[in-house]
């Protein structure tokens, strides 16, 4: 069967030039796969590599090994190891949306404007992106009176929930999402559990980075270890 | 497995070179990053720029970024003929289909290609703006090259684009050596996109300004982006610039480009050494 994502034998190893040609081998030889409107949980010690694999798929990182297809809605099964950058770009436009550990904008762009610039580039309407934004950050209870002020002055919660909104608030085919609860509350974290459930129910799929049991138990279908920058073998064998 | 649609392009650059002095030496073999100089040690030619390869997208923003010297100015003046090409073919999309080279075009269809669909704006504004002009002179002597001689059209067209880029309107007719240097860099955009060209070069726009003034002329340029769609290649050597602006980046060192990919792969994963020197100055 085809799957939605199927990466075989990915390593990653970093070589710092300008620290005498140091090796930093983050991973080696994994290889998993997912279906569509499957959500994975990576999970593991820090520094296994969790957040290495994620941007390997995203392809901020570049990947070595085998290959890593993905079953592309715009170009069907597609090697993300060897695609064009313009193809990557097209993606990630339209499919695929990476959620970071840390908000990273632009300054002086209001809050609301962030979450709602990701329904913009999908070509929702204005006014209705706009509604569906301040609806959103409401519902995720960012203080009204923050909508329209600058994120950098945010507390890290305030920051994280609109990072977690512009992410899936344009509903992406399959969404990458580091830490997304780590510095909420629990009634908000409920919230943005919520959200991602209702995603998953209409086909998107997920790779999770958590190191919350909560967040793993509520969200995960199945659980990835990274150990060392490999995949736990217990794990491998069930996968 | 699917192909990209390569034919889909909207600048074709290819082989790009640039060497001032003695041409027919063998200059390009004897210089570039390996050597850590684009002076022929034979020749004393200067190679500012060579063998230059990439496609720009449409609505794409591509950056360049290096250090000083390193050729990027070169590059992009080349491509809005600001002095002439030693080598390399060019195909812009908007021009004959993309099917002529349009290094080697006549000065006519140069001048049209200039006025019409592209713009330019300089690292030093009096590159680009005529001091002797007020700022809408300076926009007007874009419009009329562009045959735009309705005296009437030229004056609402001025003002609306001061508008656009935030240039009192009022200033209209002061000149713009009584401007702030970042009301001179508006005043540069905004006669860069007066021809609403599909394709436009920032070089070093925010170099030189205050930081808050910086940030506004970061904010107008991502919002033409956004609102127009224009191509754009930006050059800067500030990567928070690159970062915030630009989809793709090269790397170019000692007029070569060492490494291009992704923006957030090369400021996160950059492979070259000269590159991950450059990033490590930024973290
Ligand atoms: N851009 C990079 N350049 C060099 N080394 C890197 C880079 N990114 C990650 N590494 C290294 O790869 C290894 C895995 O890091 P990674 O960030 O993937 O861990 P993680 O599992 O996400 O940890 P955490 O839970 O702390 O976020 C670490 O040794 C790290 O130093
Ligand atoms: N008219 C000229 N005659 C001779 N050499 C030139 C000329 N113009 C540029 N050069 C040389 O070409 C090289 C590239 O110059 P260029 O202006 O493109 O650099 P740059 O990357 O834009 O640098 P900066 O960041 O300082 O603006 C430099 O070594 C420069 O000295
Ligand atoms: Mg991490
Ligand atoms: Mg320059």
């Amino acid at each position: 069967m085809k799957h939605f994502l199927e990466v075989r034998n990915l390593s990653k190893n970093f070589l710092l030039h300008i620290l005498n040609d140091k090796h930093i081998p983050a991973l080696e030889d994994i290889s998993f796969s997912m279906d569509q409107g499957e959500i994975i949980g990576l999970t593991g010690k820090s520094g296994s590599g969790k957040s290495s694999l994620m941007k390997c798929v995203y392809r901020t990182y570049l990947a070595s090994g085998e290959s890593m297809v993905y079953d592309s809605s715009t170009f069907g099964p597609i090697d993300l190891i060897e695609a064009t950058e313009h193809q990557i770009l097209r993606i990630r436009k339209e499919e695929m949306t990476y959620c970071s550990q840390f908000l990273n904008v632009i300054p002086r762009v209001p809050a609301v404007e962030i979450v709602a610039e990701s329904l913009l580039v999908k070509g929702v309407a204005e006014n209705e992106a706009f509604r569906r934004s301040r609806e959103f950050l409401e519902r995720l209870g960012l203080p009204a009176e923050l909508w329209d002020a600058y994120p950098s002055t945010f507390s890290g919660g305030e920051q994280q929930r609109i990072n977690v909104a512009r992410s899936i608030i344009s509903q992406p085919r399959f969404l990458l999402i580091d830490e997304p609860t780590a510095s909420l509350d629990q009634k908000t974290k409920d919230v943005v559990i919520e959200a991602i459930l209702e995603m998953k129910r209409s086909g998107t799929s997920v790779i999770l980075i958590t190191h919350d049991e909560y967040t793993l138990t509520k969200l995960a279908d199945r659980e990835l270890k990274l150990v060392g920058g490999r995949i736990c073998e217990a794990e491998a064998a069930t996968a | 497995m699917v192909q990209d649609n390569t034919d889909n392009w909207l600048l074709r650059v290819r082989g790009l070179t640039k060497i001032y002095g003695d041409p027919i030496s063998n200059s390009i073999a004897y210089t570039g990053p390996k050597f850590g100089s684009n002076i022929c040690p034979e020749t004393d030619a200067i190679v500012a720029c060579a063998e230059i390869d990439f496609d720009l997208y449409p609505g794409e923003v591509l950056g360049v970024v290096g250090e000083s010297g390193s050729g990027k100015s070169t590059l992009v003046q080349l491509l809005y003929f600001d002095g002439e090409a030693t080598g390399g073919e060019v195909y812009f999309r908007s021009f004959e289909d993309g099917d002529t080279n349009i290094l080697r075009v006549t000065n006519q269809k140069k001048r049209y290609l200039r006025n019409h669909l592209m713009g330019m704006v300089y690292q030093n504004p009096r590159d680009g703006l005529n001091f002797k002009f007020s700022a809408g002179g300076n926009i007007a002597e874009k419009l009329l090259m562009a045959n735009e001689f309705n005296v009437g059209r030229i004056r609402n067209r001025a003002s609306s684009l001061l508008t656009q880029t935030e240039v009192p309107v009022e200033r209209m007719d002061n000149a713009p050596a009584t401007f702030s240097g970042g009301m001179q860099q508006r005043v540069q955009i905004s006669k860069a996109i007066a021809n609403n060209p599909p394709l436009i070069f920032l070089d070093e726009v925010t170099t030189g300004l205050d930081v808050s003034v910086q940030a506004k002329v970061l904010d107008l340029i991502r919002g033409l982006q956004q609102d127009l769609g224009i191509s754009m290649i930006v050059v800067s050597h500030d990567l928070s610039v690159i970062r915030m602006l630009t989809d793709r980046t090269m790397v170019l060192k000692n007029g070569r480009i060492v490494e291009s990919g992704l923006t957030d792969q090369i400021l996160q994963d950059p492979q070259h050494a000269y590159t991950q020197l450059l990033v490590s100055s930024l973290l």
